[in-house]
């Protein structure tokens, strides 16, 4: 460890002063032959790591490729594991070691001298010292910015607008897994279905939705949704507002009288919500109700939707109250 | 097995007068069930539901499992001794179906199934709560339970009613093959083939990530030792 540290010094020190000890007298470390072939393979590890983390952000940006989570791993492995072969080298055949049997002495100025000597004369083996500090910075500003790629994929940053479309508006047919046109008297109670809107990418975050079935005696909804739920049918975003997870649990009670009322709950944190009330949360780290789809049915008995969400879909970002939902 | 019993005790009770076994049933029904059924399963508001209409198929399910009689309205029922014998058991189902036209008990057929579609529709419906390896999980307010002592009939029959909190599927959500398949990957799950070697215990990425933690320290300080040198004072 201490030789590396010595090794990274020795580098940014090199840069810094340029008077060169030409003295072979009063040396402590005996000057090392240069060694051109270890400089050229550190130079050639060096550009490796340039190459590979320079992949990173090529790789991440370029979607059609296959396996593409395979490759950026790769890509970053590949870029440490250059990187620290080419340290290795450094340590093990560049820099010239010197032991000192002895301590040090806890504030003797000779002794601090003679430490900053022993640094410096173990550097004097380089004979390119600055074209390999360059190689090593160049490795080093590709591996910062590959680590700093996939920052990208928290969301936009300024034009968040996309994050409130859905492919939902007034009139969307419902349809199941298989493209199906979902019928209103097919929905039972006691069970939940997962619905998707006609004629949309499944894959947006406010396609997906859950339809259940209760009693419309037992809903608590509030006076601006009245008529959101056509014969006592609710539809709910499937993607929870707090980490964005599939909604995939549905609380039912067979006996609501001593059990616990209907909710739609997360597998990956337990935020639940309540069916009847428009989706409130009753337990779990969710911070804003289950966005609430208004559904209507029309004269064929099809589902339809009612309009757009009560608000925005998915886990939530800065200002995601600022506005509704948009088609 | 347990089918074969059941298929027994049906015969055993076609063969005595019809009226000994609907006394029997009426007998057990009013000493084991009745505090929270009500009579004739009409149902108590805040003890018990109503059993009219639920077929052999819920009860069957409920009292095969042990689920029921339940000591207290108020807890989740769970897998327990039953306290019947097949016979007993067979009345009591008889009585309840008796109350009004429900379903009758499923025949699944798992040996039919298809292995990997029986593990997609598993991940797909019952995961969520139960686990992919069937070894049972939360919902909140109650426990999904383990299904590694779970009957084909009974898992059929669970998929079908929803017991407690879980949601009931119909024919058109799992269909009678797929229902195969998945009673067919339950019971796979028990004891799956692990291709991976070392299961440890099927318990998932955790203790996984532990291992591989462990083997990655090793291989970091093995590292370190071939490419330092020891210093030797």
């Amino acid at each position: 460890m201490k030789r590396w540290l010595i090794a990274v010094v020795v580098l940014v020190l090199g840069r810094l002063r340029r008077r060169p000890r030409l003295d072979a007298e009063g040396r402590i470390v005996p000057a090392g032959l240069p060694d051109r072939r270890a400089e050229n393979l550190v130079l050639l590890l060096f550009g490796c790591a340039t190459l590979c983390g320079a992949a990173v952000p090529v790789v991440y940006a370029w979607d059609a490729i296959p396996n593409q989570t395979q490759f950026l791993g790769l890509a970053f492995g590949l870029a440490f594991a250059f990187l620290s072969a080419a340290c290795i080298v450094i340590g093990k055949r560049l820099v010239v070691t010197e032991e000192r049997e002895e301590d040090y002495g806890a504030v003797n100025p000779d002794d601090q001298q003679a430490l900053e000597q022993l640094v410096d004369e173990s550097g004097d083996r380089f004979t390119r010292k600055r074209l390999l500090v360059l190689a090593g910075a160049g490795a080093g500003t590709a591996l910062g910015a590959a680590l700093l790629t996939p920052a990208a994929s928290l969301g936009p940053v300024l034009d968040v607008s996309s994050l409130y479309r859905t492919p939902w508006r007034r009139g969307v047919r419902l349809v199941d897994e298989a493209g199906r046109v979902f019928r209103a008297d097919q929905i039972e109670e006691a069970t939940f279905y997962t619905a998707y809107p006609e004629h949309a990418d499944r894959e947006q975050m406010g396609a997906p939705i859950v339809v259940v079935r209760l009693n419309p005696s037992q809903l608590r909804l509030p006076p601006a949704r009245r008529g959101w739920a056509p014969g006592g049918i609710l539809a709910y975003s499937k993607i929870c507002t707090h980490a964005g997870c599939a909604i995939a649990l549905y609380r039912k009670p067979t006996f609501p009288d001593v059990e616990p009322g209907p909710a739609l709950v997360c597998p990956c944190h337990y935020s639940t919500f309540d069916v009847t009330n428009g989706g409130g949360v009753l337990f779990g780290p969710a911070g804003r109700p289950l966005p609430q789809l208004p559904l209507a049915i029309d004269g064929a008995g099809e589902l339809r939707a009612g309009g757009n969400f009560s608000g925005p879909v998915g886990p939530s970002w800065w200002g995601v109250r600022n506005h509704g939902a948009r088609s | 097995m347990r089918r074969a019993l059941f298929a027994a005790g049906v015969l055993a009770l076609a063969l005595v007068p019809a009226g000994s076994a609907g006394q029997l049933g009426a007998q057990l029904y009013g000493s084991n069930c009745i505090s929270c059924h009500g009579p004739e399963g009409r149902g108590i508001a805040d003890r018990g539901p109503s059993l009219r209409s639920v077929g052999a198929r819920a009860a069957d399910f409920y009292l095969r499992t042990g689920y029921m009689p339940l000591a207290s309205p108020h807890t989740q029922p769970h897998r327990t001794t039953v306290r019947f014998s097949q016979g007993e058991l067979a009345a009591l189902v008889a009585y309840v179906a008796s109350f009004g036209g429900g379903p009758r008990i499923p025949r699944p057929h798992p040996e039919r199934g298809n292995l990997a579609q029986g593990q997609e529709q598993f991940t797909e419906h019952c995961a969520g709560c139960h686990q992919v390896d069937a070894e049972g999980g939360y919902v909140t307010n109650a426990v999904a339970p383990s299904l590694d002592r779970a009957t084909p009939v009974e898992i059929a029959e669970a998929v079908r009613t929803g017991p407690y909190l879980m949601p009931r599927f119909s024919a058109t959500q799992i269909g009678g093959a797929q229902l195969d398949s998945i009673i067919r990957y339950v019971t796979y799950a028990r004891h799956p083939d692990d291709r991976g070697g070392w299961a440890l215990g099927h318990v998932g990425p955790v203790p996984e990530g532990l291992v591989t933690w462990f083997i990655g320290i090793a291989l970091m300080v093995a590292t370190c030792l071939v490419i330092g040198r020891r210093i030797h004072s």
